[in-house]
């Protein structure tokens, strides 16, 4: 029986490997050869996939991409011996897009089946939970603070204070809710945690469920994730028929039960009081703060909110402890983050490395370029609402700080590129145009200012009296920059500033004409 | 357009309302549970959803159309769902999202004549890496190519 792997992750469905799968059977069939084939987690290697592997004494040998196609030639080249084809990649592990990372969270990632309770418990799995069972409430949150450990969802906000709120607070009923709205276009870390390691998030809110007394959890997860939904399902009731999850979590006594919401399709729900607004059936309007959700959450009490790469990292905290994690990164960005490399780039995928490396290490050393070939014009780094890094600043480190103190964000770690066929302009618009469609209403310069923006913007390309418009522009982004009640209007300057400030030529405009107010 | 809400189709909105009476927040899964089996939210169960759930008719009405997902008109026979968000328009998004509009006779939110397809815009599917991304009915396609988008409409039937 030869052993073969073919990844289950949406972006591998997406790109034919259930056809793949078909093929191999069929082939194998017809050549009497037995073989296995194990639906893996993907290793993140997007322009691979379907990346199917075969198990041989020298390790996984991996082949892609693999199209449906390709699947007699792969028999007659003999690769279930790990023969040479076209498509050969040599040793997995080797790839060095995979060996030049630091994989802590996206450890197991490629490499176990999502759904196996025993590939993920052979692998390290429910180490940090066991750790934390052993351990008082308040030194598994002193772990969490001395990991310094920040928010990956983008705000970067230390995960330990918010976990030490809500320790310090009493109440009948606490929560921990974890954020997989990941609706920033760019990102798929989320997305890739929940279809193909679920019981990391499922440990990660364990344990902090069990540190801050809530017993009760949340996985709000968007709708355009069906496959992540139905994984996150099936997980949580596995996991609670094994004791990790439910009235006795690992026989301590504590309960702790997790419970997945579907989104419905609104961006502003990934702002954290949105969510809990849509959580509990209204509209996803954005709350004011305070109060804080750590102290006056969902349904009122005090409640946890995490992203879904913030909880997933809390399992390696606590197994190999804190000073383990904080040794990767650099200055208050400790850690590592799997970065998302995506868009108009050649080798598109997951990349966990310590923060402290730079854009150009990504787009090149990883990436490979422009798809396309053309040169790189912009990149925006962390979603939607981040800004446009333009060349002269790909040797910056990523590093929540650094990034800060140019008028960028890291956030996610979401990197779109672009090459020289993009218009900065009309991207700077679109920043606009989708702030207008997902603005939840509440405030007024997100609801309005975003809409005036568009309009703005398409005057600077049209009127007479470029200037004045674009001094109108910046004036606006000011009062939406410190106006808004949330990120959503609040950061939309973000790309529509740095799209003019770095590139006026596509604004119709001189240099000297955005020189910076 | 609403059709009536015919009989059967009120039942089956009674028959789910007692599973979510008592979850804490169960608007949203419930509109969820009527979407996927009637494949959209009938303006005429909206005061059956809101005595059941003790909600003001506005409260229902007002999440419905809020979230861009619960829709109140049936869909046609094959949802094309196609990305436009920025990692899909670095690589060419908005000629494929110009081509759907063509292909299938029908604009952002609309049905084809025939009913066969209604096409929405979507943002972000998480299959950045592998722009541009669409997806029809529940099976996702990444790296479109206008040719490719011919080739997977064309398996679901006539366009217009």
């Amino acid at each position: 029986m030869i052993t073969l792997y073919v990844p289950c992750d949406s972006a591998a469905l997406a790109a034919g490997a259930d056809e793949v799968v078909d093929a191999l059977h069929q082939h194998a069939e017809k050549h009497g050869v037995a073989i296995d084939i194990q639906r893996n987690s993907s290793r993140g290697l997007f322009w691979l996939e379907p990346l199917v592997e075969v198990l041989t004494p020298q390790g996984r040998m991996a082949y892609g991409p693999v199209s449906a196609d390709d699947v007699a030639s792969l028999f007659e080249a003999g690769f279930l011996n790990g023969g040479e084809h076209t498509l050969s990649l040599g040793v997995t592990d080797q790839i060095p897009y995979l060996a030049k990372q630091q994989r802590l969270t996206f450890a197991r990632m490629g490499i176990t089946r999502p759904l196996s309770l025993d590939d993920y418990a052979a692998h390290g799995g429910w180490a940090g939970l066991k750790n934390a069972v052993a351990m008082a409430p308040a030194d598994v949150v002193q772990q969490v603070l001395d990991s310094g450990l920040r928010g990956r969802g983008g705000a970067a906000f230390p995960a330990g204070i918010k976990w030490r709120t809500v320790l310090g607070t009493t109440a009948a009923q606490k929560y921990v809710v974890c954020n997989a709205d990941e609706g920033d276009s760019g990102t798929f870390s989320d997305r890739m945690t929940m279809e193909g390691d679920p019981y990391m998030l499922i440990e990660g809110m364990a344990i902090a469920g069990l540190a801050v007394g809530a017993t009760m959890g949340y996985v709000y997860i968007r709708s355009e994730y069906p496959h992540a939904i139905a994984t996150m399902n099936t997980a949580i009731a596995l996991a609670e028929s094994a004791g990790f999850l439910g009235s006795n979590v690992l026989g301590t006594g504590k309960a702790f039960r997790l419970e997945v919401r579907k989104a419905a399709g609104a961006y502003v729900c990934g702002e954290e009081t949105a969510m809990l607004e849509s959580i509990e059936g209204k509209r996803g309007i954005v709350r004011a703060k305070p109060p804080l959700p750590a102290l006056q959450g969902l349904f009122g009490q005090p409640t946890v909110i995490n992203n879904v790469i913030t909880l997933a990292s809390v399992p390696i905290i606590m197994a190999k402890g804190a000073a383990f994690y904080k040794n990767f990164g650099m200055g208050r960005s400790t850690g590592t983050l799997p970065f998302q490399i995506t868009g108009n780039v050649l080798q598109g995928g997951l990349v966990e490395r310590a923060f402290g490396l730079t854009l150009r290490e990504l787009l090149f050393d990883f990436g490979g370029g422009s798809r396309s070939g053309r040169p790189i014009k912009a990149v925006q780094v962390g979603g939607p609402l981040g800004a446009y890094v333009p060349e002269s600043q790909w040797d910056v480190p990523l590093d929540y700080e650094a990034y800060a103190a140019m008028g960028a964000v890291v956030g996610h770690g979401g990197i779109v590129v672009h090459d020289d066929t993009a218009n900065m302009a009309s991207l700077a618009r679109y920043a606009m145009e989708f702030c207008a469609l997902e603005s939840c209403g509440k405030c007024t310069p997100c609801r309005i200012g975003s809409t005036r923006g568009m309009e703005t913007i398409d005057r600077i390309g049209t009127a007479a009296n470029k200037e004045q418009q674009v001094h109108l522009l910046r004036d606006l982004c000011d009062t939406m920059l410190h106006g808004s009640l949330c990120a959503m209007g609040g950061m939309t300057p973000y790309p529509v500033l740095s799209a003019l400030n770095h590139y006026p030529a596509d604004f119709g405009l001189e240099a000297k004409a955005v020189s910076v107010a | 357009m609403n059709k009536p809400l015919v009989a059967p189709e009120l039942s089956l909105v009674s028959q789910l309302l007692p599973q979510f009476q008592e979850q804490p927040g169960g608007l949203l899964p419930l509109l969820h549970a009527v979407q996927d089996a009637l494949g959209f939210i009938p303006a005429n169960a909206v005061p059956l959803i809101a005595e059941g759930m003790n909600l003001s008719r506005a409260e229902v009405h007002g999440v419905i159309t809020y979230y861009h997902f619960f829709r109140s008109t049936p869909p046609g026979q094959h949802v094309v769902q196609v990305c436009r968000a920025e990692a899909c328009r670095a690589c060419g998004s908005e000629a494929l999202w110009a081509q759907a509009q063509r292909l299938l006779g029908c604009g952002a939110h609309e049905t084809s004549a025939d009913s066969q397809f209604s096409l929405e815009p979507v943002y972000c599917l998480g299959l950045c890496a592998s722009s541009p991304a669409m997806q029809i009915d529940d099976k996702m396609h990444v790296r479109m190519t206008e040719a490719k988008f011919s080739a997977v409409v064309a398996k679901f039937g006539s366009t217009t």
